[in-house]
């Protein structure tokens, strides 16, 4: 029985039950993401990191939601009311609906009830999780824009501009996915990567540029952008305040772990355990599936979180053309590698032809990556004897513009 | 007044004979990007990090010794037989660069001798809220009387609270020292104190029979 047909079984109170706790394992994780990212960062930096409240200071982004709450709450006189107060909760629905498709768990017992803790299973849905974060943009971008101030604004753009960018690559490495999986249903997806082994091994460069994708995506440093504190104050959410201050926090932090969950169902094998592990799956009548499930989110976590203190924001400009003339050429390319191999293996082309033409690849791939080299060696090369290049000098006040050529 | 600042000799380049192009070019050593696994040491180094012991103080929990000449709250000194140092001579106030101190001299009489001498420093304070630490007032008294301590911990919550009198300032009463006013000690003079002659109180200076 498949998890679709599993689920389709389930009675109404059952699926209210799955998205409470949905939407209680989002918000726990959000806080329980913060506190470790603080400790874990602050670790890499030699610091502490919050400590103070409660055990090990696990209570502290509880007590800086509480703060939060109960802040004024201010509505800049140039905003649009309206947008400005819709905008957060855009934002943050549209994340917490992205976590509906995941699947966490295998078959378990839930009240007596036999399901998988996953609260639906669209034929879609990788592309459901797509649309959906895309929708999560509108969020930020209103929100920059209703606030009446520049700032903001500016924030809000870039946010747009960077979000669409790398969704295109994002997009575009999960293509391998599916062509692979032969599928876009996320538990068909895990259950196809049971059977072979996970896609991280088959498909790693999808992996690599989803990795690379979802940190954009999520704009999380070195590509926070959109929020980059020297440059644009606080980004978007420079004007808000208080509970809606909040959403944003929350929705970002549930933006991460939804990427990271969808990192782990398509190139990690989903909930299942470790290679090898297999008995393990069967632990606590198949909860333990979803500790494996969390496992896999906190290293993709652990990923944002190195990535955060090593690296310093990429400039703007770097930035798009890293998305635009590396990433996506690169998907491409990768995509009709996968392509070809796949419609060759449905064939049934003998092992010769498939390994000819993996080295054909290879071959052209070395090919064009020496040209490169060699190209970038002659733009280096010394600058012959009075061939300096033509600089225009921008003329002063009272001096004749100078024109510079050779030196002789 | 003119805008904009008139250049006060035209600079010709032809006839200067300072071309642009008789500066020689010179080839500069540009290393381009380093190799990618160059590049990923910096991972390392952040990783590694994560287990090496951090540097935090546990700051309310445990404090940390300052350096031996931190630069923490004034004190006003003593004599050993507890005459006070300071002689409200304001050279302090007029060392200090911002303006922190406020000194009122007044005069020392028979029944009122704080310090030895003729004169005693009669108001002191000291705004914390405009002390900058420099230490130029400590440097600026002639009679060591201003010194400073390694206490730091100077924050408040009223302007009000950060303007310390001479109480708050005056060093405490040690072993043998007589709170002042009391006389100056038998048959020493100023001079005598200043050279250190003095080295505790005398029976004679306690007026309040004590001690």
């Amino acid at each position: 029985m498949t998890t679709a047909e599993l689920l389709a079984k389930d009675p109404g109170w059952i699926i209210v039950v799955k998205a409470l706790i949905v939407f209680v394992i989002c918000v726990v994780s959000t806080l329980m993401a913060v506190w470790t990212e603080r400790r874990v960062l602050a670790k890499m930096q030699l610091r502490t990191g919050p400590n103070r409240v409660g055990k090990f200071g696990l209570l502290q982004s509880l007590s800086d939601g509480v703060k939060l709450a109960l802040k004024e709450d201010i509505i800049p006189a140039a905003a649009d009311k309206i947008v400005f107060i819709i905008a957060p909760i855009i934002a943050t629905a549209m994340c917490f609906m992205s976590f509906a498709v995941i699947p966490m768990t295998g078959v378990v017992n839930l009240f007596g009830h036999k399901t998988a803790l996953q609260l639906t299973d669209l034929p879609v849905g990788v592309l459901y999780v797509l649309a959906v974060t895309s929708i999560g943009v509108y969020g930020v971008v209103l929100a920059g824009w209703s606030s009446g101030s520049t700032y903001p604004l500016l924030g809000g753009l870039r946010s747009s501009a960077q979000v669409i960018s790398y969704e295109v690559a994002m997009g575009l490495s999960l293509v391998a996915v599916f062509i692979y999986a032969g599928s876009m249903s996320t538990s068909v997806i895990v259950s196809s990567q049971h059977q072979h082994i996970w896609n991280v091994v088959v498909l790693f460069p999808s992996f690599i540029i989803y990795v690379i994708s979802m940190v954009g995506e999520t704009n999380r440093a070195p590509f926070d952008l959109a929020e980059a504190e020297g440059e644009l104050v606080g980004g978007f959410h420079t004007e808000y305040s208080s509970l809606k201050f909040a959403l944003f926090f929350l929705a970002e932090y549930v933006n991460i772990i939804a990427v990271s969950a969808l990192a782990t169902t398509l190139f990690l094998g989903g909930y299942h355990a470790l290679p090898g592990l297999g008995f393990t799956e069967q632990w606590l009548g198949g909860w333990f599936t979803f500790i494996w499930f969390l496992l896999k989110v906190n290293f993709f976590f652990f990923i944002f979180m190195w990535l955060r203190g090593t690296l310093p924001r990429l400039r703007y400009d770097q930035f798009m053309k890293f998305g635009w003339k590396v990433l996506i050429p690169v998907s491409l390319v990768w995509i009709l590698i996968v392509a070809t191999l796949r419609v060759l293996q449905q064939e049934g082309a003998s092992r010769p032809v498939v390994i000819a033409f993996a080295g054909g690849v290879v071959l052209i791939v070395m090919a064009i990556s020496s040209l490169s080299d060699r190209s970038k060696q002659k733009s280096r090369a010394p600058l012959p004897e009075g061939e300096a290049p033509d600089f225009p000098i921008p003329s002063l006040p009272h001096v004749k513009s100078v024109k510079v050529s050779g030196g002789e | 007044m003119t805008d904009f600042i008139e250049p006060q000799k035209k600079f010709n380049v032809e006839s200067s004979g300072l071309d642009i192009n008789a500066v020689p070019f010179k080839e500069v050593n540009q290393p381009g990007p380093a190799s990618l696994l160059e590049q990923a040491k910096g991972f390392w180094v952040t990783f590694s990090t994560m287990f090496k012991k951090n540097q935090t103080v546990q700051y309310p929990d445990v404090k940390a010794p300052t350096a031996p000449r931190f630069h923490g709250r004034h004190q006003l000194n003593r004599h050993p037989d507890g005459l006070e140092k300071c002689i409200g001579c304001e050279l302090c106030a007029w060392a200090c660069p911002a303006d922190a101190i406020y000194v009122e001299g007044g005069n020392n009489t028979p029944e009122n001798q704080v310090s030895p001498g003729e004169r005693h420093g009669a108001v002191y304070q000291i705004n914390y809220l405009r002390c900058i630490f420099c230490g130029l007032c400590v440097e600026a008294c002639p009679t060591r009387a201003l010194t400073m301590t390694n206490e730091y911990e100077l924050a408040d919550d009223k302007r009000e609270k950060l303007i310390f009198e001479k109480e708050d300032l005056l060093a405490p009463l040690r072993q043998g020292m007589l709170a002042p006013p009391h006389p100056m000690y038998p048959g020493m003079t100023d001079t005598n104190y200043y050279n250190g002659d003095v080295k505790e109180s005398h029976p004679s200076q306690n007026l309040n029979g004590q001690g």
